[in-house]
């Protein structure tokens, strides 16, 4: 049996016609092609399928879509703005915190969470927020340092101007191993 | 744009000229050049793909028509089919093809020798989760609903779960695999024994001999991705099949052969990998079953497995039960080594010819053995396959003579680090089995991990409860002789130029995330001079690139790294000549780098780096390059199997872990792993700290969290998977993980591309041995058994000998180590 599910999905009003059984997850994955949210373990166990709803990560392999009637979805998708990456996206690709990749959207959306909330967190609070996303690629000390490199970049966001900022906190594209030691 | 305002613009995207007189004053004593890109920490060319969700894995590609696939599984470790009834299946309603193994009646297997199973089971099932029957229907839950329509009788045959009972199967009981000569055990994949040297005479004589009996539990890799597969076979007869695979060259081959095709008329395409870790380095399955189903109804057909279909599929580290002697004398020489290992191999051969030679030829460096015999037997079990996981086959024997290193310097009240370094096997030379050895950066990495670590003030000083132990490994840089026998590269390349100053390079590498298509690009980069952005990489695509042959035995950096510097060093030479003709200078005069071609005398004098390219065009016409690498086929020993492990290059590892024990427990909390590697060159450190981080964390996994372990039958069924979930079976999350600290040596590999070597397994194998000996410094007990989890480290606790070993322990080491940290 199919039924139409209506959702604000990374800003759009989207409505599909999916299997009242699907979750949220399917529902983004095969109904509205939003594929970057991905599939690892279909029951809770993983992460990799963390998106933002109201705000607050859930498991969307675990949320039936009709939880998510009418509420806001944040998909890893809807993370940039237009044209240039989240830092949260850019600090990811500059400390070799997505290796393979598949772990990191739910890791983004569960790190965006927490900057949300706490936009100066410790390494433990890093830690703690990162509790439920498996990634078996990294060891997740080059994703803590993504995180609190990004953290610091929106901080200088806030406090003023944004070029001092980056500056200050961004290592030069072509430093050598030499140059960081 | 016109072409003046294009030139500008790339101009200005081109570095200033004093980083360009930095690069040709400054001194890089190794190369006598300064590199601009190797070595440099820039953002992977898939970074920013990735982080945005934009990445395309298997499972995210939907083809128009496309039909969804499900597998039926033996629900028995061990039995006979004796009928298959489909009818029912195929008529309900939504179902387009359904499949037996009378569809593909040809065996397949990675190694050519030990082809032993077929995508579906033809008459036998040999664990629980073989592939019996598949089908294709219009979605997921019409193909689960007609595989409980399928009809399969079963004769259940006696299972053999235990290595041991494999071994001396009873008087007329059905082996595993039908024996390859008569009279022999059928459920014996390979044994091999090899001697190098008078063991025997060397134990007799040796002033210490260490004993010991170890077992290493298996472990699966579970990458986060679970195997995907879509096949299409098309009206123009062509079949292509996508899948999440770490060989596409070697599923190739095997598609071609097993579904009797032209070869010829067969593409793979590898997208983007979540992972992989040797869990997908050959083929599965559902890579056979979608493209029979495909060719069967003519639609495209995706299977993805399950997470516990990925449990089942397996193909990860091997049980092994060792016996280790170690021979040494008093001032802690290593005499003799005698390794026996009984290999636990599960149900089909996948790897494991190479994993019994693996188990004892790679534990000849970075220590010189006085002599040295392995005797290594792999025997069939009914359990899922185990296979090649990440330091395939050498992660175990590392172990255990790494803690029987540690015993012996226990017993000679010698710092084990000072014990390691006295039996430094040395650089350019060859070990006792006569691999080939050159650069060597052991002594450096002990160096490393010793300081930083605080050794001296830690080792057999914390205060009970809590320890520090060391451990050293050697792993290799991919391996000389190819699985099947040929004679043609390993790896290739090739490299277009566009006249905008865009190159693109068609690698063959497959990029799993270790970030093979990031060394490509920053290769040609440093090369052609050109920025980094303006590299792409097409990868993995039998149809569009050459062939290379996979990313398995960690051999990607130096074989298409070669590959790249051949292919780009032509290109580079071009362009040279031709800028140097128009400026009449020698070409020896001329510099590609950061977007321009320029006068090494004089950097001012220069041109962007697409005006130098349309030089050379003008001057030899289209721009293009192929380049390819082989190995060296003569550096190995001249005996039987001699040149299995031979390698063009050896990583080496050594770690410092820090524990603390809770005595009342049994728990292990690891603090930290200091991980010291011997990459040769850093090719982009960011990238090898990632290797060595994830390498250090999946050891630690493994010593302290993970079992790959089936139930017997008093425990449930037999043969049945105990935890095929990511819960159950524990892969660590950020909490549990320790700190890591990766300290990279480069000792420049003479071979390797700018000297660099493998960084993505060896620095696993150290973990292991570095916990267990760090867990005798905290509580003065030997766990040899793994994983080390809190049952068994509480047991060991209860010998009322451990609290004195532990103080014996302090008392022998911590005197002379006291007084000469006094003396300084």
């Amino acid at each position: 049996m199919h039924a139409i599910v209506t959702l604000t999905v990374n800003g759009d009003r989207r409505q599909a016609g999916v299997p009242t059984h699907y979750t949220l997850l399917e529902t983004l994955r095969y109904a509205l092609g939003l594929t970057g949210t991905k599939q690892g373990c279909d029951k809770g166990d993983c992460g990799a399928c963390t998106v933002l709803l109201d705000g607050e990560p859930v498991l969307a392999c675990l949320t039936p879509v009709w939880e998510a009637e009418g509420r806001e979805v944040l998909t890893v998708e809807g993370l940039a703005a237009a044209g240039e990456p989240h830092p949260l996206q850019a600090a990811f690709g500059d400390h070799g915190a997505a290796q393979c990749g598949f772990c990191t959207p739910g890791v983004l959306m569960s790190a965006h969470a927490l900057l949300l909330r706490n936009p100066a967190p410790t390494r433990d609070e890093i830690r703690e927020a990162l509790g439920g996303n498996l990634c078996r690629c990294t060891g997740y000390t080059k994703i803590y340092e993504a995180i609190e490199h990004a953290a610091a970049i929106l901080a200088a966001r806030d406090d003023g101007p944004a070029d001092a900022g980056l500056a200050a906190t961004f290592e030069p594209a072509g430093a050598t191993q030499e140059d960081r030691s | 744009m016109k072409i003046d305002e294009f030139r500008e613009k790339q101009a200005a995207a081109a570095a200033p000229e004093a980083e360009l007189r930095a690069l040709v004053e400054g001194d890089d004593a190794a190369t006598d050049r300064r590199f601009s890109v190797i070595g440099t920490r820039t953002r992977r060319v898939d970074g920013i793909a990735k982080a945005t969700g934009r990445a395309v894995y298997t499972d995210d590609i939907a083809l128009p028509g496309m039909l969804h696939g499900k597998i039926l599984r033996s629900p028995h470790p061990h039995a006979r089919i004796l009928s298959i009834d489909v009818s029912e299946a195929e008529s309900l309603p939504g179902v387009h093809a359904v499949i037996t193994g009378r569809d593909m009646p040809t065996p397949y297997g990675i190694i050519p020798w030990t082809r032993d199973e077929y995508p579906l089971a033809l008459d036998r099932v040999r664990y629980i989760g073989d592939a019996v029957a598949a089908v294709a229907a219009v979605d997921e839950d019409t193909a689960i609903r007609a595989l409980d329509l399928i009809r399969v009788e079963y004769e259940v045959l006696p299972a053999f779960l235990e290595p041991e009972d494999a071994l001396a199967p009873a008087e007329g009981a059905v082996p595993i695999h039908e024996p390859s000569k008569p009279g022999r055990n059928g459920n014996i994949t390979k044994h091999v024994r090899l001697e190098f040297g008078e063991v025997d005479r060397l134990l007799e004589e040796a002033d210490v001999v260490i004993e010991g009996d170890y077992f290493f539990e298996g472990t699966t890799h579970a990458p986060i991705e679970p195997h995907c597969a879509i096949g299409y076979y098309d009206p123009s007869g062509k079949l292509t099949v996508w899948s999440a695979t770490q060989v596409p060259h070697y599923l190739h081959r095997e598609l071609a052969r097993v579904l009797d095709l032209d070869v010829a008329r067969v593409r793979v395409v590898q997208p983007t990998v979540g992972g992989a870790f040797g869990g997908k380095s050959e083929p599965f399955d559902l890579e056979f079953c979608v493209a029979k189903l495909s060719m069967k109804c003519g639609r495209p057909v995706k299977i993805l497995y399950t997470r516990e279909e990925v449990f089942y599929a397996h193909r990860g580290r091997h049980p092994m039960k060792m016996r280790h002697r170690l021979g040494a004398s008093a001032d802690g020489r290593i005499l003799a080594v005698d390794a026996q290992s009984l290999i636990d191999g599960g149900a089909y051969a996948s790897f494991g010819l190479v994993t019994t030679y693996y188990s004892g030829q790679l534990l000849t460096a970075p220590y010189a053995f006085g002599s040295y015999r392995f005797e290594s037997t792999r025997v069939y079990t009914n359990k899922p396959a185990c296979g090649p996981k990440r330091g395939h086959g050498s992660v175990q024997p590392r172990f255990a003579f790494e803690v029987q290193l540690d015993k012996l310097a226990e017993a000679l009240a010698i710092d084990p680090i000072e014990l390691r370094r006295r039996n430094f096997l040395g650089g350019h030379t060859r070990t006792i089995n006569e691999l080939r050895v050159q650069s060597n950066g052991f002594l450096e990495c002990l160096d490393a991990v010793e300081r930083a670590s605080g050794w001296k003030e830690k080792f057999r000083r914390l205060p009970y409860g809590r320890g520090v132990g060391v451990a050293g490994s050697c792993y290799i840089s991919g391996t000389n002789y190819p699985i099947y026998p040929n004679d043609l590269p390993q790896s290739a390349v090739q490299i277009q130029v566009e006249r905008s100053g865009r190159v693109t390079v068609f690698s063959g590498a497959s990029e799993i995330g270790q970030g093979s298509d990031h060394v490509v690009a920053v290769i040609v980069a440093e090369e052609l001079g050109v920025p980094l952005e303006y590299v792409r990489t097409v990868s993995a695509d039998t149809d569009l690139v050459p062939v290379d042959l996979g990313a398995y035995s960690s051999r990607e950096t130096f074989m298409v790294g070669n590959a790249c510097l051949d292919a780009a060093r032509q290109l580079r030479e071009k362009v040279v000549q031709a800028v140097g003709a128009a400026w009449e200078l020698p070409p020896s005069r001329i510099a590609l780098a950061r977007g321009w071609a320029f006068d090494v005398s004089d950097p001012t004098r220069r041109i962007p780096i697409s005006e130098a390219f349309n030089l050379a065009e003008a001057k030899f016409g289209t721009l293009g390059a192929v380049g390819w690498y082989n190995t060296p086929k003569d550096v190995h020993g001249a005996y039987r199997g001699g040149t299995i492990g031979a390698s063009p290059a050896y990583s080496f590892t050594a770690h410092v872990a820090e524990v603390e024990v809770d005595p009342e427990t049994g728990i292990v909390r690891v603090e930290k792993i200091w991980i010291a590697h011997d990459c040769g060159r850093a090719l982009n450190p960011v990238l090898v700290e990632g290797q060595m981080e994830g390498s250090a964390y999946m050891g630690f996994a493994e010593a302290l969290m993970e079992a790959q372990v089936f139930k017997d039958a008093d425990h449930g069924r037999a043969g049945l998977h105990n935890a095929p979930s990511l819960l159950d079976y524990r892969i660590p999350t950020s909490l549990d993980t320790p700190a890591l600290e990766a300290i990279i040596v480069e000792s420049v590999d003479p071979e390797g591309p700018y000297g660099a070597k493998e960084a993505g397994e060896g620095p696993l194998h150290p973990s292991i041995p570095a916990i267990a000996n760090a867990i005798f410094d905290a509580v003065g007990v030997r766990v040899d058994a793994l994983p080390f989890s809190p049952p068994r480290v509480w047991r060991a606790l209860q010998d009322p000998g451990a609290r004195e070993r532990w103080e014996r322990a302090r008392r022998s080491v911590a005197a002379p180590a006291m007084s000469e940290a006094a003396a300084d």
